[in-house]
């Protein structure tokens, strides 16, 4: 060969090696921020990463963080959270996130390191198989054995992971594969032929909703985290035909914030630990219209005894969620933003007027002043209620950001703290995943380096992810963790409480750590209150705190989570004043 | 449903009350034909929907169709309630390789066909009265010794499974079948 056939300057410009391949798809995906952790089988990439001054890197300290963090970043974003991790642990690591994002929808994507590729099927030093591991709970996944198809992998994976229901898609790339030389392609014209989600709704099926809700007299939106994954679209036009048509509005724990809870005619969350009348308007309504939601065991409770009166519009984008769970009327495949600007636009066209709703608000006011979210507060003790409402109260016009852990405390962060926009509010609602909190704290602040970002978490939970306080320090990302420290798995021993005959098995934490200390040797700061007369002063210290806090607020310890649909009841058989023990049948023991 | 109280209706006039109990409802056995993109992993993707989900699957084929556009038809026959059945669709449409599902038995015009290889040993009056048999179902001698016939048959499945019943006294020895086969009659693809 002579040297002047092999000088091609065009060509060269789109030849890279496979790690280089990565970078400039991500950074063609417009991607600013990752998450990620090294290892042998990365390592080429890492190394690509490290002239790569216009994608900041999170350094972790364990990959179910990175992913997590990318989940929070995602939720707050709307834009794909994107983790990068080695093979073998690191990606075992990582299953528990992509398992969470793919039950609440959120776009991410992970790229994984793989062995190389003749060490496949070997047992190979850190091998496994990472697409068989991830195949059941990504939305999708793939190896990469070919460089020239990297490129047009890495836009097809964020492609699928954003469009379409959300989902978590994971990129497995064996390490000889990174360092061979092929060809980028760029993202323009990318599609799969097999893969075209519906977005548009059919027009009949908006028409016969529009017929539906002038007859109704007893209507009520049902929204869902669909409602926020549309985009802020989406719950403009929510509000939009909220205020059109007077129509009470409740949500899911993953819609919160679609919906202004400042509004009158806002119902407060439906489900298990929702509100008596969310749950009541929903077992009574005449018309349900479920925008993005899913119908959940923890929404629906006893299935058979669900809405029994009610005619059903069901908007999703996924087919297989639509008569899944609960049989519907009229089911509306579509996004959620398209299908309310066509039911308002209908609606407008029609020039017709909605049936009387004032009878239908009466009976909710009733419900309402039931007033299911009192509880005892007392000047001994800081009850935890009191504590999500004084910092509710004192950070509500700032930029806050609110994620959770799982347990008591979220329930109450979802009761007792209120949403007036869409991506302000983070939690693991299908997983349910203990110690998502922080590291989704870590996402968020990422993404709004000059918000207010503050993981309401229990002692149990954090212990999980603890060490992710350390990765906050390392990259001065602020986050407030707010503990509600009851010392006890505080669900698990309510769930022992009503189910168990108060045999509490495992559910104390003996040794609890010092979280002040804590927070000190992680390098951060470190705040406890166990008095009530205090509690304000100290949530102000935590705000004006420059740095990472750990607030250690001892709480009540015996405080339960009410109200309650328990296991197996019906949406009108709610728990409210105090658990007696006998609320849950033999049949409803046996649920989760 | 799991508890124990399914089917209760609630009181009042239900206008669209809709109960999860769909024990009531009978099973029904279906075949679906499943084109997917030939891309490594679809058929774990598709069997493991199944088994993670807990659908049944009755018999399985697969095989790449076409080559140039990397198309493989699977041919899943199951079993399950309308209301599983929908879900099954909905569920195979989900992953991302899968490009179409095509309901054989609901279409009315589909056609089935299996492909049986079936041994069969003995002496005397028995394998006079196997060959004769196979005769009838039009089976192909595809191997003889002394002792044994291998019959190969095609047909629909409880044709199959009729022939092999016949075999059985008569000194069945093994079987092996493909499971099952599918399109749909008329000039229309799909
Ligand atoms: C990873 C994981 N393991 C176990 C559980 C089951 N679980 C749900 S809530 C809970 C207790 C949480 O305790 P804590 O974080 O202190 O919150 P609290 O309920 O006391 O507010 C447990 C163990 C879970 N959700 N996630
Ligand atoms: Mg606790």
């Amino acid at each position: 060969m002579t040297t002047e056939t092999q000088t091609k300057p065009e060509a060269d410009a789109r030849t890279m090696t496979g790690a280089e391949i990565v970078i400039e798809a991500l950074r063609e995906q417009g991607v600013e921020v990752m998450f990620g952790y090294p290892g042998g089988a990365v390592l080429p990439i890492y190394d690509a990463l490290y002239s790569a001054k216009d994608i900041r890197h999170v350094l972790v300290r364990h990959e179910q963080g990175a992913g997590h963090a990318a989940e929070g970043y995602a939720r707050t974003t709307g834009k794909p959270g994107v983790c990068l991790v080695t093979s073998g642990p690191g990606a075992t690591n990582m299953v528990t996130p992509i398992a969470d994002a793919m039950l609440d929808s959120i776009p991410m994507v992970v790229i994984t390191g793989q062995v190389p590729t003749h060490l496949i099927g070997t047992d190979a030093f850190q091998e496994c198989d990472t697409t068989g591991i991830t195949r059941a709970c990504s939305k999708h996944n793939y190896l990469v054995t070919d460089v020239d198809e990297l490129a047009h992998t890495i836009h097809e994976a964020f492609l699928i992971a954003r469009s379409g229901r959300p989902g978590p898609v994971v990129i497995d790339i064996p390490k000889d594969v990174q360092f061979a030389t092929g060809i980028y392609v760029g993202k323009e014209g990318i599609h799969k032929p097999t893969y075209h989600p519906r977005t548009s709704p059919n027009p009949d099926a908006i028409a016969a909703t529009v017929d539906l809700m002038l007859q109704a007299r007893r209507p009520v939106f049902y929204t869902g985290g669909g409602v926020i994954n549309s985009g802020p679209e989406a719950s403009r036009l929510l509000r939009e035909l909220q205020e059109l048509t007077g129509i009470p509005v409740t949500s899911t724990l993953m819609g919160l914030g679609a919906f202004p809870a400042s509004h009158p005619d806002w119902l407060g969350m439906v489900g298990m630990h929702g509100s008596f009348e969310a749950n009541n308007a929903m077992h009574d309504c005449d018309l349900m219209l479920c925008v993005g939601a899913r119908f959940d065991d923890r929404v629906t409770g006893r299935v058979d005894a669900f809405s029994p009166t009610s005619k059903k519009v069901h908007i999703d984008i996924d087919p297989s969620s639509v008569n899944k769970i609960v049989r519907v009327d009229i089911p509306i495949i579509s996004d959620c933003a398209e299908a309310l600007a066509a039911i308002i636009k209908e609606l407008k066209a029609r020039k017709a007027k909605l049936q009387d709703m004032s009878g239908w608000k009466q009976e909710i006011d009733i419900w309402r002043a039931r007033q299911c979210f009192a509880y005892t507060n007392s000047d001994e003790v800081i009850k935890p209620q009191h504590a999500v409402e004084r910092l509710y109260e004192l950070t509500k016009d700032r930029e806050t950001y609110i994620t959770t852990e799982v347990g008591q405390h979220q329930m109450w962060a979802a009761q007792f703290y209120h949403f007036e926009e869409p991506h302000h509010w983070m939690t693991s609602g299908g997983l349910g995943t203990m110690g998502y909190g922080l590291p989704a704290a870590v996402g968020v602040q990422a993404a709004h380096p000059n918000g207010l970002v503050i993981d309401i978490a229990g002692e149990a939970s954090i212990q999980m992810v603890m060490q992710e306080f350390s990765t906050a320090v390392q990259h001065k990302l602020p986050v407030k963790v707010f503990i509600l420290n009851n010392e006890w798995m505080g669900m698990v021993r309510q769930w022992q409480e009503l189910l168990h005959g108060e045999r509490y098995s495992h559910s104390y934490s003996e040794s609890l750590p010092d979280f002040v200390k804590l927070a000190e040797a992680l390098g951060g700061h470190g705040i406890r209150c166990d008095n009530p007369a205090e509690l304000d002063d100290k949530i102000r210290e935590m705000i004006d705190h420059p740095g990472p806090v750990l607030f250690d607020c001892c709480v009540e310890k015996a405080e339960n989570c009410l109200p309650m649909i328990p296991s197996g009841s019906a949406h009108n058989e709610m728990i409210l004043g105090e658990i007696l023990g006998n609320e849950i049948g033999e049949a409803g023991k046996k649920l989760v | 449903m799991s508890d124990g109280s399914a089917g209760n209706a609630p009181q009042g006039n239900p206008k669209s009350a809709y109960f999860l109990s769909h024990a009531d409802e009978a099973i029904e056995r279906r075949t679906l034909a499943v084109m997917v993109d030939n891309e490594p992993g679809v058929l774990a993707r598709v069997v493991g929907l199944f088994s993670g989900r807990g659908y049944n699957i009755d018999s399985l084929t697969v095989a790449e169709v076409d080559a140039n556009q990397h198309q493989s038809r699977i041919t899943i026959v199951t079993q399950g309630t309308p209301h599983i059945l929908e879900q099954i669709e909905a569920q195979l449409l989900r992953l991302v390789p899968v490009g179409e599902v095509i309901d054989i038995t609901k279409s009315k015009r589909g056609i089935e066909r299996e492909l049986a290889l079936v041994k069969v040993a003995g002496k005397g009056e028995a394998r006079v009265e196997a060959l004769r048999i196979s005769q009838i179902f039009r089976a192909n001698v595809i191997d003889t010794t002394n002792e044994s016939f291998i019959f190969e048959l095609t047909g629909a499945s409880d044709k199959i499974t009729q022939f092999v019943d016949l075999m059985r006294p008569l000194g069945l020895v093994e079987v092996s079948r493909t499971g099952v086969l599918s399109i749909k009659r008329g000039k229309e693809k799909g």
